[in-house]
């Protein structure tokens, strides 16, 4: 039996079948039908963002800290512009959104019609598919494909862009179970074949290390619990990307910390010196390989990953296994297990002996102060008062977000969320909305740079609208502090727009939206600082004034390979070529 | 510090990869891409192609099955190993694309491409036209009292000679429809 309704009951109707229980959107004159049915309706709660861009990234940290696809409901042209870096954000760090967009009514399409753009065109590179539906019976159809496409496999962003017409025509609801979508099924279990390779590597192997990455988070909680399994039995050192901490828990023994280019010296270290490496849901970013003709030379390599195009992409591997990370893991352990779990013992013990030498330089160190707060002890200090708590972390991007890897510990996957691929300033405050949507009574906390934060403040007031208890922890250096790192290391110090004049007064600016702020730049004052701004109840903005000038290592500098890390500043000076400088 | 230098060979793709991009060989392969026949397929395709700096030597898509709403892309490019393999599994990524297939690799393929040939001329040249017409086996699908439009199919290969014999004879204009190919054999 077939329903029929408009299409902008279909709409609301499609998500409440996929159990969607909140979109992150903004009404406009192509999605007023839709904002009607939305009016008329409880069970789907609608947070008003501020800005387009603030609603995907909301959408992202909703997705990202609970395993399930985020929606975002916003109106044609430049709302859907808008929506295009929170699009392109959530390709490269594979997060399943599902973004909705109003058009223009099909009659007219091609007129430049008032706030008219090709989003479907616009979007085409930057989703994992899009749709532009010109037919309400294809409309829940395409609703439920795209929820599909988004989940399933290397997750993603999907669009469907839907005229106004579409929206107010009636035409016949299609359920989930009754829509196409058995041509998009990509390969979960992995070729045996391969795998028991990987398994008589792992049993012959000095040296071998586990680099994993987002794969592992997004493939789901049982592939973090096999993971977990699979290091402990064997024994194997394991480090991580950006996208991937908290799969593996920062405080197991054999944790190296993250790697790539301010990753900790140890991993990095490792990864170069390794004869096996594992890579699990990683894909050889630039960030993380450094130099390509010299990026671990001794290793056999083999990467687990859901998307074939990810292997040898930039780097030839050995073993290629194409398939979902949990299923993987699943053979390959019982593979391991039926031959008899065995594992070099002797190249194992020297392998962590070296290990040990390496973390012995203890990269992370740096100078501290007692009259101004350094970077890292705020974050040291952080880590400490908030050890144990339920706790979930967003950051911005640039030193402060490298820090935060380096200096905060997670001990569960989904709860650690920041723009890795893009690397998008303004990410990560309303990222925190969208965690704390979705975790109401956790502690969800945004470490922020000074300049990031600005780049999506208004979603403060979205914070307030909604009661978020959202902790804003900016690190105030007064500076484009990435930036002017790389200024200093490749650009003799000439500081070309790095330094962030006229800033505001960052309390005040959040009291005007309705959230609580307090500026701390004494050390002694810290911890009664991050205290309160924990045991507030609601949102709170800390502006921590931190050393301006501090730089953030160890660092890979461009060009370079992982064994020519630099530790310090004194290292620094000098140290990247004319061939680095070219680099990003 | 010193000007900037880019390293010859550093290439465009990977920020890292400072490696010669030309010490492997280039290769040249046609590639058949089954898609469903939605709006907007051939621009994906195409816009992987632009996007990720891949080559295009001709590209031909039409529909092939009316009742499966199924279109054939057939697409020439050019690239290392590494490359073709790379766009290989890009394609396969799209959500349309439902088969990828390498003639260059699968097996023997027949390649065949029609082009539509204006000379222009009189006299001994027009007569040398026609010859050399008839040895191509191409037909003559207009004439007026100073031109002819020739219709020939063949490969690649074919087609280019024959634009070579006719530019001194008053080649006015080509049109050529890229390749289509399919594997050789009952499969
Ligand atoms: C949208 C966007 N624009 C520009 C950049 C380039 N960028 C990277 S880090 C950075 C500086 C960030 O400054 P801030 O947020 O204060 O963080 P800090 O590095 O000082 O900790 C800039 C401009 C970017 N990553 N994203
Ligand atoms: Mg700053």
């Amino acid at each position: 039996m077939t329903r029929q309704m408009t299409g902008a009951k279909m709409v609301v109707q499609a998500l409440k079948d996929q159990g969607v229980d909140t979109v992150f959107g903004y009404p406009g004159g192509a999605v007023l039908p839709i904002y009607d049915e939305i009016f008329q309706q409880n069970d789907i709660r609608h947070i008003l963002v501020r800005h387009e861009q603030g609603a995907v990234h909301a959408a992202e940290g909703y997705a990202r800290s609970t395993g399930k696809p985020g929606v975002v409901l916003v109106t044609s042209g430049p709302a859907a512009t808008n929506a295009v870096t929170g699009l392109t954000d959530a390709l490269m760090d594979s997060i399943p959104i599902v973004v909705l967009t109003g058009q223009v009514p099909t009659f007219m399409i091609g007129t430049d019609g008032f706030q008219e753009a090709d989003t479907v065109g616009i979007t085409r590179p930057c989703t994992k598919h899009n749709w532009l539906v010109k037919d309400t019976n294809k409309l829940s159809e395409v609703i439920h494909q795209a929820f599909h496409v988004a989940t399933t496999g290397r997750p993603g962003p999907t669009l469907v862009d839907i005229p106004k017409d579409v929206q107010f025509a009636t035409g016949d609801y299609t359920p989930p179970a009754k829509s196409r979508t058995d041509h998009y099924r990509p390969q979960l279990k992995g070729d045996v074949a391969a795998i028991t390779q990987l398994v008589e590597l792992m049993e012959a192997a000095e040296r071998p290390i586990f680099y994993t990455g987002g794969g592992v988070i997004n493939s789901g909680p049982q592939a973090s619990l096999l993971l977990r399994e699979l290091v402990e039995a064997t024994g194997f050192p394991i480090t991580s990307t950006l996208m991937g901490l908290g799969a593996y828990p920062a405080s197991g023994d054999k944790w190296l910390g993250m790697l790539g280019m301010h990753g900790l010296y140890e991993a990095n270290m490792a990864m170069h010196d390794c004869d096996l490496m594992i890579n699990i849901g990683a894909r050889f970013d630039d960030r993380i390989t450094g130099r390509l003709d010299s990026f671990s030379p001794e290793s056999k390599k083999a990467h687990i990953d859901i998307d074939a195009s990810s292997i040898n992409k930039v780097i030839h591997v050995d073993i290629p296994i194409i398939g979902d990370v949990a299923h993987v893991l699943e053979d390959l352990l019982r593979i391991w297990k039926s031959r008899g779990r065995k594992v070099n013992k002797d190249g194992l013990k020297g392998w962590w002996e070296q290990i040990g030498k390496w973390k012995a330089v203890n990269c992370l160190n740096y100078t501290n102060s007692d009259t101004i707060i350094k970077p890292q002890y705020a974050l040291e200090r952080l880590e400490e008062l908030t050890r144990g708590m339920d706790r979930y972390v967003t950051t911005e991007v640039g030193q402060h977000q490298m820090w935060a890897a380096q200096f905060l510990g997670f001990d569960e996957p989904n709860r650690w969320m920041t723009s890795g691929g893009l690397g998008t300033m303004g990410y990560g405050l309303p990222a925190s909305n969208g965690v704390q949507i979705a975790h109401p009574d956790a502690l969800v906390i945004n470490v922020a740079g000074d300049a990031s934060f600005m780049m999506n403040m208004q979603e403060i007031s979205t914070a307030v609208q909604f009661r978020l208890p959202v902790k804003q922890f900016i690190l105030n250096n007064e500076r484009l502090g990435m930036v002017r790192q790389w200024q200093q290391l490749l650009h003799g110090e000439r500081y070309s727009q790095s330094w962030t004049e006229s800033l505001p007064d960052f309390p005040k600016l959040a009291e005007a939206m309705g959230c609580k702020g307090r500026t701390v730049k004494d050390p002694a004052e810290l911890d009664d600082a991050i205290r309160e701004m924990i045991e507030y109840d609601g949102p709170f903005l800390l502006e921590v004034l931190v050393e301006k000038h501090e730089n953030c290592f160890p660092m890979i500098p461009s060009g370079e390979p992982h064994n020519k890390m630099l530790l310090g500043d004194a290292q620094a000076t000098d140290a990247i070529g004319d061939d680095g400088a070219v680099l990003v | 510090m010193a000007a900037l230098k880019i390293k010859k060979g550093a290439s465009r793709k990977s920020a890292y990869d400072l490696r010669d991009p030309h010490a492997e060989v280039i290769e040249r392969h046609t590639l058949a891409v089954v898609v469903d026949n939605e709006a907007g397929v051939l621009a994906r395709v195409i816009g992987l192609f632009s996007g990720r700096g891949y080559n295009i030597e001709s590209l031909t898509v039409a529909e092939v099955d009316h009742t499966g709403h199924r279109s054939r892309i057939t697409i020439v490019t050019t690239g290392t190993p590494q490359v073709i393999e790379q766009i290989k599994a890009q394609l396969g990524r799209i959500v349309p694309v439902h088969e990828v297939h390498d003639l260059t690799v699968e097996g023997a393929a027949v390649e065949r491409e029609l082009a539509l040939f204006k000379v222009a001329g009189s006299g001994e040249r027009r007569v040398e036209a026609l010859r050399l017409a008839d040895i191509f086996r191409a037909n003559v699908v207009d004439s007026t009292l100073e031109s002819f439009v020739f219709e020939i199919t063949g490969s690649p290969e074919k087609i280019d000679a024959f634009a070579d014999l006719m530019r001194p004879l008053g080649l006015a204009e080509l049109a050529r429809t890229g390749v289509a190919a399919l594997a050789r054999g009952a499969e």
